[in-house]
């Protein structure tokens, strides 16, 4: 299971723009490169991400071969109401990483 | 002429055995100072800085039993927050055994093979990396603090010797870049004093962790030098020499470079 950090406000003021960072563990190998044995190593990307917000899709991003590893990614949603933000990257070799936070709107 | 060249080669190995940085204490600048603001917040945040992640494998490193001892790092140390701090700051240093400088990452693995009984960690190995940057970790904002005994500078002053030695196709010795030329550009990039006080490094271009052995080794084939083998005594005076010249500047651990 790959490692990833997520940086959401635990409290907020309705109304308030919060930001979001995310950053995940993964090498983010290209398909363009070519190993030691002459051979292509084969690519292993995340291809997918997307954030929910109480289940309403609020963020999404195609990722491709030019993305460093470990894609740390940064948005910023409005506090609307409590209750839980999901994220969830997918990718090649059946790669699949499901994360939440919680967060307070007074 | 040739009383002349004697006193210049005394007065360069007065600076050696002394120890002292050809830049002036008061010139100094990390790798961290030399960044720009992106790559600052980056490695500030301990969510944006991807470094973390060998940092929490590190932690739960500490507390996994190992070797035919079934010791955990823990069992003896305790908890690395209190017992590690400072540590990497004090690295290398002289072991008594061996009567020769070690790094951190031989530390760790003379405490494997002598209280863990266990199979040393080869060196870049994700667990080695990921030990040495949680121990790390423990010393952000610690000054370095290298004993500077009779002992240690004869080893300083070995590491000081291949510092200003010129080596490779291009002859050109560490000194030549990070003492005479810090500040200017070498092709796009900036040329940095080389003070150790963030390793091991999330470096950007590597897109992963490395130590302070493997950057040492990039800039040796950058020279077009044979460069030495991981862990081996050049490396250790070298770091040691290293962390010497960087004495009394803040650790931070692991950093970002680019």
């Amino acid at each position: 299971m790959a490692r990833a950090l997520i940086n959401v406000p635990a409290k907020a003021a309705r109304g308030e723009i919060i930001e979001i960072k995310t950053l995940i563990q993964h090498p983010m190998e290209t398909g363009f490169r070519v190993g030691y044995n002459g051979a292509m190593i084969p690519r292993d990307i995340i291809s997918n991400f997307v954030c929910a917000y109480n289940g309403v899709e609020i963020f999404r991003a195609e990722l491709s071969s030019a993305i460093a590893s470990n894609p740390f990614l940064t948005f910023t949603t409005v506090a609307a109401e409590s209750g839980e933000i999901t994220f969830k990257w997918t990718g090649d070799n059946g790669f699949e990483a499901i994360e939440t936070a919680g967060i307070t709107v007074a | 002429m040739r009383a002349l060249r004697a006193l210049a080669a005394g007065l360069a190995l007065g600076l050696a055995a002394a120890g002292a940085a050809e830049i002036a204490p008061g010139e100094r600048r990390s790798g961290y100072d030399d960044m720009g603001p992106q790559t600052r917040a980056m490695q500030d945040d301990d969510s944006a800085n991807p470094g973390m992640f060998w940092v929490l494998d590190g932690q739960a490193l500490w507390s996994r039993k190992e070797g035919a001892a079934q010791k955990s790092c823990a069992d003896c140390h305790g908890g690395a927050e209190a017992g590690m701090k400072g540590v990497s700051a004090r690295h290398p240093a002289i072991d008594a055994a061996r009567a020769k400088p070690v790094d951190i990452e031989e530390r760790i693995n003379i405490c494997r093979a002598g209280r863990q009984q266990a199979a040393p960690l080869a060196r870049e190995s994700k667990e080695l990396l990921a030990l040495t940057a949680y121990i790390a970790r423990q010393s952000r904002g610690q000054p370095v603090s290298i004993a500077l005994d009779a002992q240690t500078r004869s080893f300083i002053a070995q590491g000081a010797a291949i510092w200003n030695r010129r080596q490779g196709q291009l002859n050109l010795s560490c000194a030549n870049c990070h003492d005479d030329n810090w500040g200017r550009k070498l092709a796009g990039a900036g040329v940095p004093q080389a003070h150790p006080t963030g390793y091991p490094v999330y470096r950007l271009e590597w897109q992963t962790l490395g130590s302070l052995q493997r950057r040492l080794r990039n800039c040796m084939t950058g020279m077009r030098a044979e460069a030495y083998e991981y862990g081996s005594e050049e490396f250790a005076a070298l770091e040691l020499y290293l962390m010497a010249r960087a004495q009394g500047m803040a650790m931070d651990a692991p950093g970002v470079r680019p």
